[in-house]
């Protein structure tokens, strides 16, 4: 395995050498990896890093080599969701984030692979086959955003973007002993995010230091007129790098351990709340009633949004197309052939939520629950700053051990879909292991108060070691 | 006298509006303005539904939905909201249409129309936003067709969906619903219905208080008054062979004249509308007093201060309203012209010729119709010189004082005809004589001969009575 370096070391070595040759360094691990991490190396980046070279970018990222996840656009660069369904589809924009990346100087590595359109939390499903985690290669690295995690735990790239769904970001960062964050709806433009679910899903950044996610933070987030949904403010989020967290008070929701949460899980994360206690915080239970409806109604709107966002891939205008005598029977031949059994599975479920005659049983009763369980949110953060619980409620698990059990596999996002319901900031930071396999600890803040989850999570890191362990340090 | 409706005829239209007045589409900022441009030239990741591209509201948009709403006295909605309707088809990019739903900006308001039997009011059920399709192009007759071309730079224009409550009782009141809320739009400033594709209409039609049929594809106001012509005559016709009509939908071949089945009620999509996450609701209702200001004076309120303040008939009040465009080219008129004299030449006359040779007010200088009215006001020209000249203008070109002197349609002048007349009596001295004896007819010969001398231009009663002082002078 590769060293991790933060991008405050990133910086020292491109000082002392180069951008390109820091650039390729990691392309050169990234050649030997054996994690499966990347689905595309960018052509282009070793050109991008000797630019930053010659104009002496000062940007913030100047010369950071970052990956990708497969469903964000890149101009220029395939952006396949990880599906064969998009073969061959190369954007001819940039989203919003990758704008911002490039014009802080970041060096795009490539793109990462996911769960067939960000659906699942095994990166499994994805057309090029399952990443590995690099802790142990025989489990999962989570997902979906798994390659974007995996890349990172393995040293193949210091820093890289994923997105969060119902805990696409937050689950591989635990499965990879990685920091990852899921903004506040609105914080992070998604213009350019290819939409799984619209209403749930930011994009949000993964590092193997808190300093690093604020630092990407401060780039990517931000108001963007290309996306309604984002929000008019101004945040540094940089600013909540402090050591601090005295009369910090911390809810432990009693919904989120327990049953259904491996014991190990559950005892490293009380471990981390007790060090919270000796660093000056204090903590209580609360409850967060209505969480067992939680799975059910993101699992609804989810796949109710999914069928109509992944309507327009149809083989006309881009990605793969299976010729058929007239266009409907192209369209579902396309349709057919290019979208994977997960992903089919929950167009089916989310059309069939919206027909005529179910639209209010399953649908709208889903958002009804929705607004319960923001209300859970806003009725326990009224009281405490933040909540804390296990981001996963085990260790990742074998690869191939859920993948034909659907069921399964959607009871793992138990801890982490009601924080896409709600909308609010949650982050994930390593907090110990249990069998060799790292543990997260889930951070949940209130709207916009990314600040506060950060400082709590920069000051845990500052008087703990284990975001210090590579893959294969820990026995 | 009071229509009777004999046939139990109920009409209902959907009438689509594409706002290609705004500058941009409705969800991009794409150009509006591809009527004249190559295939897929105003597109964006936006437009094209490009993976990844999300919609933002074009604010300009929101305010015209709001002043057409307004104008067709409906209520508007507190806030904005979109869904998706969801449906496959390649001029759909996104498959989905984003549109209005349960919250249509606009809802309950009402046209006045002229009907059968007089003044008639037809609802206005809603009015809403919606994004036009792309249009898609087939390379031969749609049934043999060996592939098809699809353009998008329609693709996110902005329409309106203006649907009727089903009051209009005749393919008459239909096309007069039509001709009003094409008034009504025009006085709006909101598009130019010109356009290729600027006004496309469905109709809902019943007779005997059956089920309803819907006819789809209709593109022109005529067409409308005869897909309804004829689906009522279908219907009353099937009704009579002993059959049932069921709720469907039919097309409408424009050019055989004809409806044809395309889909029964069991075959309609379920559409899965559910609410667009991609865009968050807009405040709209305190923006209506602002907007109310922004209305101009409509068709119905011009019709009556044409009536009142230049008393003029109440129907050249209400053809000199109907265009916007004539209505001010009538003011202007009116400011130089009495303004009886002028809605008689707009209104009957000058229109007259216009609609005839399918032209419009613009084709016709201001100045040059006053300056008719002025020459028969003067009783310089005959009316039916004024007629000529209008249509020597419209035909030929030209200014009416150039037209008067070069068709020699000037009144003859009195100090011709009494030239003539002096001329006239020197000449037939045994004329005179006669007459004076008691020959009433022989004044004949000197009246003729002054008719003659001015080129029949002279008025005869009045040649005769200068001749008949002449001789007893």
């Amino acid at each position: 395995m590769a060293a991790w370096t933060d991008i405050s070391g990133i910086k020292e070595r491109i000082a002392a050498s180069s951008a390109e040759e820091v650039t390729a360094s990691y392309l050169e691990t990234i050649g030997k990896s054996r994690i499966n991490g990347f689905t595309t190396v960018w052509d282009r980046a070793l050109e991008v890093a000797r630019g930053i070279d010659k104009d002496g970018s000062s940007g913030l990222l100047a010369g950071v080599p970052i990956a990708i996840k497969e469903n964000i656009s890149t101009a220029g660069l395939s952006t396949t969701c990880s599906s064969r369904i998009l073969q061959g589809y190369v954007p001819p924009y940039d989203a919003h984030v990758i704008e911002k990346l490039k014009a802080a100087g970041a060096v795009i590595l490539g793109k990462t692979n996911m769960d067939e359109f960000a659906m699942g939390t095994s990166t499994e499903s994805s057309y090029y086959g399952p990443t590995l985690n690099p802790w142990d290669t025989g489990r999962v690295p989570g997902g979906s955003s798994g390659g974007s995690a995996a890349v990172v735990a393995a040293g193949e790239v210091p820093v890289s973007l994923g997105s969060d769904t119902g805990g696409s970001v937050r689950c591989p960062a635990a499965f990879c002993g990685v920091v990852g964050l899921k903004p506040t709806y609105g914080a992070v433009s998604r213009y350019g995010l290819i939409s799984y679910a619209n209403s749930l899903e930011q994009i949000g950044p993964m590092a193997t230091t808190v300093t690093d996610i604020a630092l990407l933070m401060d780039v990517i987030g931000g108001h963007d007129r290309r996306d309604s949904t984002s929000i008019k403010r101004e945040n540094r989020y940089t600013d909540a790098l402090k050591d601090d967290v005295k009369g910090l008070k911390i809810g432990v929701p009693e919904e989120y351990l327990g049953e259904g949460i491996d014991e190990n899980v559950e005892k490293t994360v009380w471990d981390a709340i007790g060090k919270y206690e000796d660093m000056g915080a204090s903590w209580k239970k609360v409850s967060l009633p209505h969480t067992k409806y939680a799975l059910a109604s993101y699992y609804i709107i989810a796949m109710s949004e999914a069928s109509s966002n992944l309507a327009r891939f149809d083989g006309t205008r881009y990605g793969l197309r299976v010729e058929g005598d007239n266009w409907h029977i192209m369209a579902s031949k396309t349709r057919a052939q290019g979208f994977g059994e997960e992903v089919k599975r929950r167009i089916l479920l989310g059309t069939y939520a919206l027909s005529a005659g179910y639209h209010d049983k399953y649908y709208l009763k889903a958002l009804k629950v929705r607004t319960l369980v923001k209300q859970d949110f806003d009725r326990a953060l009224a009281d405490v700053d933040v909540l804390m619980a296990p981001t996963m409620p085990t260790p990742a698990f074998k690869i191939g051990e859920k993948i034909n059990d659907p069921l399964s596999l959607y009871l793992a996002d138990v801890n982490t879909v009601p924080v896409n319901l709600a909308g609010v900031p949650s982050i994930s930071v390593p907090c110990g292991f249990t069998g060799g396999l790292p543990v997260g600890l889930q951070i949940i803040g209130r709207h916009f108060d990314e600040n506060t989850i950060l400082r709590a999570a920069y000051s845990f890191e500052q008087n703990t070691g284990h975001h210090t362990k590579r893959p294969g340090e820990v026995a | 006298m009071v229509y009777d409706n004999p046939d139990g005829v109920r009409i209902g239209l959907e009438v689509h509006v594409q706002l290609n007045k705004l500058n941009t589409k409705l969800f991009c900022g794409c150009s509006t303005d591809y009527h004249d441009d190559e295939p897929n030239t105003h597109v964006c990741p936006v437009c094209l539904g490009l993976p990844g591209s999300l919609p933002v509201i074009n604010e300009k948009a929101v305010d015209f939905a709001m002043k057409i709403g307004l104008a067709l006295n409906c209520e508007i909605v507190g806030q904005t909201q979109f869904h998706r309707k969801n449906y496959y088809y390649p001029d759909l990019p996104k498959g989905f249409q984003t549109t209005q739903y349960d919250y249509p900006i606009a809802s309950r308001g009402k046209v006045i129309i002229e009907g059968e039997d007089g003044e008639r009011v037809i609802g206005v059920t809603r009015a809403h936003m919606e994004e036009d399709p792309g249009r898609l192009q087939h390379i031969g007759s749609i049934e043999k067709s060996k592939g098809t071309f699809i353009n998008y730079n329609r693709s996110g224009m902005t329409l309106i969906e203006i649907v009727s409550d089903p009051d209009m009782r005749s393919p008459k009141e239909a096309r007069r619903y039509l001709d009003k809320l094409r008034s009504i739009l025009d006085y709006l400033d909101v598009f130019n219905g010109d356009l290729e594709g600027a006004m496309r209409v469905d109709a809902n039609v019943s007779v005997f208080g059956g089920d309803r049929v819907e006819v789809k594809n209709i593109s022109s106001f005529k067409g409308a008054e005869r897909a309804l012509l004829y689906e009522i005559m279908r219907q009353k016709n099937h009704i009579r062979r002993g059959g049932k009509i069921v709720l469907e939908t039919r097309h409408f071949d424009e050019a055989r004249g004809v409806t044809i089945s395309m889909r029964t009620k069991e075959e309609e999509h379920d559409y899965r509308y559910f609410p667009e996450p991609d865009l968050v609701p807009m405040r709209v209702a305190d923006r209506v007093p602002d907007i109310l200001k922004t209305l101009p004076e409509l068709p119905d309120a011009k019709r009556e201060r044409f009536n009142s303040q230049y008393g003029i008939a109440d129907m050249h009040a209400r053809a000199l309203t109907i265009q916007i465009k004539v209505a001010d080219f009538y003011e202007e008129v009116a400011l130089k012209a009495d303004p009886k004299d002028a809605a008689v030449w707009v209104a009957d006359i000058l229109k007259g010729e216009l609609n005839y040779r399918d032209l419009d007010v613009d084709a016709f200088r201001m100045e040059d119709i006053v300056e008719i009215i002025s020459l028969v006001k003067q009783d310089r020209i005959t009316e039916q010189s004024g007629v000529q000249i209008i249509r020597t203008i419209l035909d030929e070109g030209g200014r009416p004082q150039d037209i008067v002197v070069s068709k020699g349609l000037l009144k003859v002048e009195d100090d011709i005809v009494a030239k003539a007349v002096e001329e006239a009596i020197a000449e037939s001295p045994e004329a005179v004589t006669d007459y004076l004896a008691g020959k009433e007819k022989s004044l004949n010969f000197i009246v003729g001969k002054v008719m003659q001398k001015t080129k029949g231009r002279a008025d005869a009663r009045e040649a005769r009575e200068k001749v008949l002082a002449g001789i007893n002078k």
